[in-house]
């Protein structure tokens, strides 16, 4: 075995695991109404799939499926997101953040729904961000 | 000149502590907290947001100004290591 490379059970577990673990970060996150979860954990879960993806087939693999100018969109697409859901409400004449006012039933619901979704966007994308630049320093 | 700052730290301090003295007793059933604001959410939250997790529904649409913020930390968490860590490097390159 050379030096860098890895073991193909550590390399066949990682890659087995991170689909499973991805998939319960997803459900953290769209379950976080009626059971513990919700876009912090959720998202922290799903930026540790791409950590084990990188002890399993380097950082390189992390870095292919999530170029790093897509890493800072998406951190601040979240923030953004939220923020811009605030704008939202406040354009359907409503206070800021107030989702009653969007117009679907059971609003405030589908209001946190989404604001949960945009929590998890940045979550995920800000993690895989401080393991980039803490992977990749030197 | 230079004790400035340990007089200013400390009288801030000072007032957060006095501050902090006003606050009612942890756990207390009279303060205005446990009388007005957590029985509200209990009695009524589920009714007005028909989301049955209260941990949910009070972060994420009672606070969620308070969430706003907590993204918006992470996030700063985020530009700051990438500033710090990134800009270090690319200044030893070139």
């Amino acid at each position: 075995m050379k030096p860098g490379e890895r073991d193909i059970i550590i390399r066949t577990v990682c890659r087995l695991l991170v689909p499973f673990v991805q998939l319960f970060g997803l459900y953290v996150i769209m379950h976080g109404h009626s059971s513990p979860g919700g876009g912090f954990q959720g998202g922290v879960i799903i930026a540790s799939s791409f950590i084990l993806l990188a002890m399993g087939d380097g950082y390189d693999e992390v870095k292919r499926r999530f170029s790093l100018g897509a890493l800072t969109a998406t951190t601040s697409a979240g923030v953004l997101l939220y923020a811009g859901l605030g704008v939202v409400c406040l354009m359907l004449g409503a206070n800021y953040l107030d989702y009653a006012a969007l117009p679907v039933s059971d609003a405030r619901s589908v209001g946190m729904l989404l604001i949960e979704i945009a929590v998890g966007i940045t979550v995920t994308a800000a993690i895989i961000s401080i393991f980039h630049d803490l992977v990749t320093f030197e | 000149m230079r004790y400035l700052h340990l007089v200013v730290t400390t009288l801030t301090g000072l007032l957060l502590i006095m501050g902090s003295l006003g606050m009612p007793a942890t756990g207390d059933p009279d303060s205005p907290p446990s009388s007005h604001v957590s029985p509200r959410y209990i009695e009524q939250g589920y009714k007005e947001t028909a989301v049955p997790n209260m941990v949910t529904f009070v972060l994420a649409d009672y606070r969620s100004f308070d969430t706003l913020g907590e993204v918006t930390v992470i996030f700063t968490g985020a530009m700051a290591v990438l500033l710090i860590l990134r800009g270090t490097r690319s200044e030893a390159e070139e």
